[in-house]
C-alpha cells in the first residue's frame, strides 16, 4: 500500500482504544510468485467443463463462452456502483431491461425480476410472492404440493416461505401421479411446483390438464425452471399453464458455473402476480431507463443493490448471441445429444423410464449392484480414471442406484461415443477395482464419516 | 452455430442410432398442442464482433464510478483489488467446474474454500465459517433464521435502525410469511442507544442484529450491546465491513455469536451490485443449525490429508423442507476471490488498507465540514463512512456539479431516513487521493457559495 498523502493524526487518537484490535490480523504471509504457485497447483485438481466432459446431470455443464467473460468485464459494466444516479447508468439499464423482456418471452410469462441471486434464491422469491398474492385472495391457501422426484430445493423454498408442503407421488413411468394429485387438491392448495422436464429428464405430457387441475381447485403452478435448456423456443411455460417460473442463468445460459456459484435467479410470473415482485424492476419511459420502486404491493427486497448483475450481463450475451432460431438450437442439440447418449447406454444400463428422453436421462445401476455388488457411485468415481466428471448420482430419489445424466449441446459426438465407451468398460471392470476407484486422482474415496463426525472445519496452524 | 459442434452429418448418424427420423421426432414427447409454433420474439443474432460493438456502446453510455472520482459506498466499496485475483479467477479449472460434489475432481475448489473458511473464522474470531452466501443482506437474513433456531424463540427478532436499511429490508420479506416480528430500534444519534435497545429486547427476542461500523459509518459498542442481547438470553448477531478487521477488535472478541458480512470489498469489483459474498461465521455451538455449505478436512482411503463438503445432513437436498435453509449454489468464485485477496494483502496489507481508508476519511471529513461548509451530522467516531448535511435543498446541486467534475459524491439518505433529507453518505478508501478529495473540497465550496 502506497504511503498515506494526507495529513493524519495515528491511528490511536483516531479511534477510542477499546475499538481497536491489538495485532493485525491473522493472515498468510506469501509472496506474489508462492500464492499464484499456490492456487495454479490447487486449479489442476479441479475437472472443470473447459477440461473435461461434466455430465453433471441436472446441472447443465454446458461450454462458457469467453466473449461473455471478456464483455461483462468492460470497466463500464464492472465498475458501476451499484447506487450510482441513474443517468449515468442508461448502458446498463438498457442491457437490464431488455433481459427482462426477453426473459418474459423466452417463457410465456408477463412479468419478469432480475434480482433472486441463484435458483434456489429465485423458487422462494416466487413462493413469496405467492405468500403475498393468497394473503391478498385467499389467506387459507397454505400448503404446496411437490412431486417426490422434485429437487430438494423445492420444498425447503417452501419452508422458508411458511408453507406445508405434501408430497405428490410420480407414476412408474416417472410422471406426476394425476389420482394422487388430485386426491391432494383442495382449498387449502396454494401452490404446486413442478419441474418440467422433469428431474428424469421427460416432459410431462399432461402438463396441461395439471396445470389446469391445481387453477380449478384456486392455486397457483410454478414451474421449477431448472431443464429450460430443453425447451427453448419449442414450447413455453407460461403457455403449458404455469403462474410463475425461475430460470437458471448459469445452467441454461451457460453463466460460468464458478466452483460453486455466483448463479443468478430472475423469475417470471403472470400479470397477476406482477404487482408483488421485489423491487425495483427496469422501467423504460420513452428513451430513458430508471428503476421502478414504487410498487405497493411487492413483497420487498430478497436481496440488497440489484442483484448478481455480472451473471445477468453474461446472460445477455448469450441470448444476443444466439437469436430465436440459435436458442432453439441449443435445446435441440441438447435434446439430439441426450437421446443419442441414452440410446447407447440403455444396452449395458437401464434407463427405466424409456427409450427416449429430453435433455438428460436417468440410468440405474440397481442390477448391477445387486449382481455384482457395483453401486452407483463405484460407476461415477471410476469414470474420473477416464478422464470424465461423474455424472449426478443418486438424484432423483425415486430412482434407485440413479446416474443422471447430461450431456448439453456443447459436446461433439466423438466425445459422447467415448463416455458411452469409458462407462460400457466400467460397468465390465472387477468389482473391487470400481470399489476402490478412483486411481489416477490425488486423492481416492475420503473418509466421509470421519469428516462429519468429527469437523475440521478450519486449519487449526502449524502446530497441531 | 458457436457452441454447438455437431455437424449436420453428425446429426443425420446420431438420429439413426437413436431410430428417429429427425429432430421434431424428439420434441414428440411435448403434446402437438403445446409446441410454441413460431419464432420467438428475440433481437436477431449477433457475431462475435458485432456483440461486442452492441456491448461495448452499451457500456460507454454508463461512467463507472471506477473511472470517476468515487466517493459511494453504503455496502458497495471502490476498493483496490491486485491483479492476482483476477488471475486466479479466471482460472478455467475454477470459474468452469461446479459445486464440489465429487471430492476426488474437486480437490483444488475443496481446498480453497477450506482456505477461504479458515481465513473469515481468523478474521472475524468466530469457530467456524460457512462456504459463503449470495451477500450480506442474505447473510444477515439467514443468521437471524439461524438464531431463532438455536434459541427455539421465533417471536421477536431485534435490529438496530443502524443497520444497512436493505439489510433490514430483505430481512423484513424473509420474515414476512413466518410468524417473528421484527422490531426496530432507533438510534437519533447516529449509534444505538444501549438502553433502548435494553428495553426492546425480552425474554421471547431470538437475538439482536447491528453493523459496526454501522451504516452511518459509526462504531458501535459491541461489547456493551452484546452484554445486554445476552443477559435476555439473545443471540449476538453482527454485520462488519471485514476491511475494517484490519484495524478494529474482532466480533467474536466483543460477544459476537453470529458475525455476517458483505464480502464485495475482499477482492470483488463493484459490478452494479453483484455478484457478491455473503459472508457466515459462527461459534462452534450453532455449527449444525448453519445454513449453507462447509467443507470439511479428512483422510482418503490410503490415509492422505483431503477435503470434502460435509455435515451435508443440515442441506436441502438431504434435509428437503426441514433443511437449515434452501441455498444450494452460492458464491463460489466470490469466495475463492476473497481468499485470493485475504493471502496477497496479508496481515500488514489489510492493516494499511484500513489505515489509510480511515485517514484519508477523516481527512475528508475535516476538509469538506471545514470552513462552515457541510455539516457533521453525528459526533461518534467513524471508520471510512461518515454523514453530512448539505444546506437544505442543494444536495442534488452539490451532486450535480460533482458528477461535472467526475466525481460520484455520496448516497443521499432521506429515501430510508426521511430525518436525514439533505444529508449525504460518503466513503473515502484507500483508493482516494488528497488531490481527489480536495478537488470535492472545491466542489462544495463553489456550490455552498
Amino acid at each position: 500500500m502506497p504511503a498515506c498523502d494526507v495529513p493524519s493524526e495515528p491511528v490511536e487518537r483516531l479511534l477510542p482504544p477499546e475499538a481497536l484490535a491489538q495485532t493485525a490480523p491473522s493472515l498468510p504471509e506469501v509472496t506474489e510468485p508462492e500464492l499464484v504457485r499456490h492456487f495454479v497447483n490447487l486449479s489442476t485438481q479441479n475437472m472443470s467443463v473447459d477440461s473435461h466432459f461434466y455430465p453433471l446431470g441436472s446441472c447443465t455443464m454446458k461450454y462458457n463462452p469467453k466473449r461473455n467473460e471478456t464483455l461483462s468485464s468492460l470497466a463500464g459494466l464492472l465498475g458501476l456502483h451499484p447506487y450510482q444516479r441513474v443517468e449515468t447508468i442508461q448502458g446498463m439499464l438498457s442491457i437490464l431491461h431488455s433481459l427482462q423482456e426477453m426473459l418474459a418471452e423466452i417463457s410465456g410469462l408477463e412479468a419478469v425480476s432480475l434480482q433472486p441471486a441463484a435458483g434456489a434464491h429465485g423458487e422462494m422469491t416466487a413462493l413469496f410472492v405467492a405468500a403475498a398474492y393468497v394473503r391478498d385472495t385467499d389467506p387459507a391457501r397454505n400448503v404446496v404440493l411437490i412431486p417426490d422426484g422434485a429437487h430438494g430445493t423445492n420444498p425447503a423454498s417452501a419452508a422458508m416461505a411458511g408453507f406445508k408442503t405434501v408430497e405428490v407421488k410420480s407414476t412408474p413411468g416417472g410422471l406426476v401421479d394425476l389420482d394422487d394429485l388430485a386426491s391432494k387438491l383442495d382449498e387449502r392448495t396454494a401452490v404446486f411446483m413442478i419441474t418440467n422436464p422433469n428431474t428424469l429428464g421427460i416432459f410431462e405430457r399432461n402438463i396441461a390438464k395439471i396445470c389446469q387441475m391445481v387453477h380449478d381447485a384456486g392455486g397457483l403452478v410454478y414451474l421449477d425452471g431448472a431443464n429450460m435448456n430443453a425447451i427453448l423456443g419449442v414450447t413455453r411455460p407460461g403457455d403449458f399453464g404455469a403462474d410463475m417460473m425461475h430460470f437458471n442463468p448459469h445452467k441454461t445460459f451457460s453463466g460460468p458455473h464458478g466452483g460453486g456459484g455466483p448463479g443468478a435467479g430472475p423469475i417470471a410470473v403472470t400479470g397477476k402476480l406482477a404487482p408483488y415482485l421485489p423491487v425495483p424492476v427496469v422501467k423504460k419511459s420513452g428513451e430513458e431507463y430508471g428503476l421502478d420502486f414504487d410498487r405497493p404491493k411487492t413483497i420487498g427486497r430478497v436481496r440488497s443493490f440489484f442483484g448478481n448483475t455480472g451473471v445477468l450481463v453474461r446472460t445477455y450475451c448469450y441470448l444476443r448471441t444466439h437469436g430465436p432460431e440459435g436458442l432453439r438450437r441449443v435445446s435441440e442439440n441438447a435434446v439430439l445429444n441426450a437421446n443419442y447418449l441414452l440410446s447407447r447406454v440403455k444396452h449395458f444400463l437401464p434407463v427405466p423410464q424409456g427409450d427416449r428422453c429430453m435433455h438428460e436421462f436417468v440410468a440405474t445401476a440397481q442390477t448391477l449392484k445387486r449382481e455384482r455388488g457395483v453401486s452407483a457411485l463405484d460407476i461415477g468415481k471410476r469414470l474420473l480414471d477416464y478422464g470424465f466428471h461423474a455424472p449426478t448420482v443418486y438424484f432423483p430419489l425415486i430412482v434407485h442406484e440413479a446416474l443422471m445424466i447430461e450431456p448439453t449441446e456443447s459436446e461433439c459426438r466423438s466425445t459422447l461415443d467415448a463416455f458411452a465407451e469409458a462407462l460400457f468398460r466400467v460397468t465390465e471392470e472387477d468389482p473391487d477395482l470400481l470399489h476402490h476407484a478412483p486411481h489416477t486422482t490425488s486423492v481416492s474415496r475420503p473418509d466421509e464419516v470421519r469428516a462429519a463426525r468429527q469437523p475440521i472445519l478450519k486449519w487449526a496452524g502449524p502446530e497441531r | 452455430m458457436p457452441y454447438i459442434p455437431n455437424t449436420d452429418e453428425d446429426r443425420r448418424a446420431m438420429l439413426q442410432a437413436i431410430g428417429a427420423a429427425s429432430i421434431d421426432e424428439l420434441f414428440e414427447m411435448i403434446p402437438a398442442d403445446l409446441h410454441l409454433g413460431r419464432a420467438l420474439d428475440l433481437p436477431p443474432a449477433l457475431g462475435e464482433l458485432e456483440l461486442a460493438v452492441h456491448v461495448g456502446e452499451l457500456a460507454a453510455r454508463n461512467r463507472p464510478a471506477s473511472q470517476s472520482t468515487c466517493f459511494l459506498g453504503a455496502g458497495s466499496y471502490d476498493h483496490f483489488i491486485p491483479s492476482v485475483v483476477d488471475f486466479v479467477a479466471s482460472r478455467s479449472e475454477f470459474y468452469t467446474s461446479y459445486t464440489p460434489y465429487q471430492a476426488e475432481a474437486s480437490q483444488g475448489n475443496l481446498k480453497a474454500l477450506f482456505e477461504y473458511q479458515t481465513l473469515i473464522a481468523q478474521l472475524t474470531g468466530m469457530d467456524v465459517s460457512n462456504a459463503s452466501l449470495y451477500d450480506g443482506a442474505g447473510a444477515a437474513a439467514e443468521a437471524v433464521l439461524m438464531a431463532c433456531s438455536v434459541t427455539r424463540r421465533h417471536a421477536k427478532v431485534v435490529a438496530a435502525s443502524t443497520v444497512h436499511p436493505e439489510y433490514r429490508q430483505v430481512l423484513g420479506t424473509y420474515l414476512q410469511n413466518l410468524e417473528t416480528e421484527l422490531v426496530t430500534v432507533a438510534a437519533p444519534n447516529g449509534t444505538v442507544a444501549p438502553e433502548e435497545l435494553d428495553a426492546a429486547i425480552d425474554d421471547q427476542t431470538a437475538c439482536v442484529l447491528v453493523q459496526h461500523p454501522n451504516f452511518f459509518g459509526c462504531l458501535e459498542d459491541v461489547e456493551q450491546l452484546s452484554a445486554l442481547a445476552h443477559a435476555k438470553g439473545a443471540a449476538m448477531i453482527v454485520a462488519v465491513d471485514p476491511v475494517s478487521l484490519g484495524l478494529l477488535r474482532r466480533p467474536g472478541d466483543c460477544g459476537a455469536d453470529i458475525v455476517v458480512a458483505e464480502g464485495q470489498s475482499l477482492g470483488n469489483p463493484m459490478s452494479y451490485g453483484g455478484p457478491y459474498l455473503g459472508i457466515l461465521a459462527c461459534r462452534d455451538k450453532f455449527l449444525r443449525r448453519m445454513p449453507g455449505r462447509l467443507v470439511g478436512e479428512t483422510v482418503d482411503r490410503r490415509d492422505r490429508r483431503c477435503w470434502v463438503l460435509t455435515l451435508q445432513t443440515r442441506e436441502q437436498h438431504i434435509r428437503r423442507e426441514k433443511a437449515t435453509s434452501n441455498i444450494c449454489t452460492n458464491q463460489g468464485l466470490m469466495a475463492l476471490r476473497a481468499t485470493v485477496y485475504l493471502s496477497a494483502m496479508g496481515p500488514q496489507g489489510l492493516r494499511s488498507t484500513a489505515e489509510l481508508c480511515l485517514k484519508k476519511a477523516r481527512y475528508a471529513l475535516g476538509q469538506w465540514t471545514g470552513e462552515g461548509l457541510l455539516q457533521p451530522v453525528f459526533s461518534a467516531p467513524t471508520f471510512k463512512e461518515f454523514v453530512v448535511r448539505v444546506p437544505h435543498g442543494q444536495a442534488d446541486a452539490l451532486l450535480s456539479a460533482a458528477g461535472e467534475q467526475g466525481i460520484m459524491a455520496g448516497v443521499p439518505l432521506g429515501c430510508w431516513y426521511p430525518e436525514l433529507e439533505d444529508c449525504l453518505l460518503m466513503a473515502v478508501t484507500e483508493k482516494r487521493m488528497k488531490a481527489e478529495i480536495d478537488r470535492m473540497t472545491d466542489v462544495i465550496r463553489t456550490v455552498l457559495n
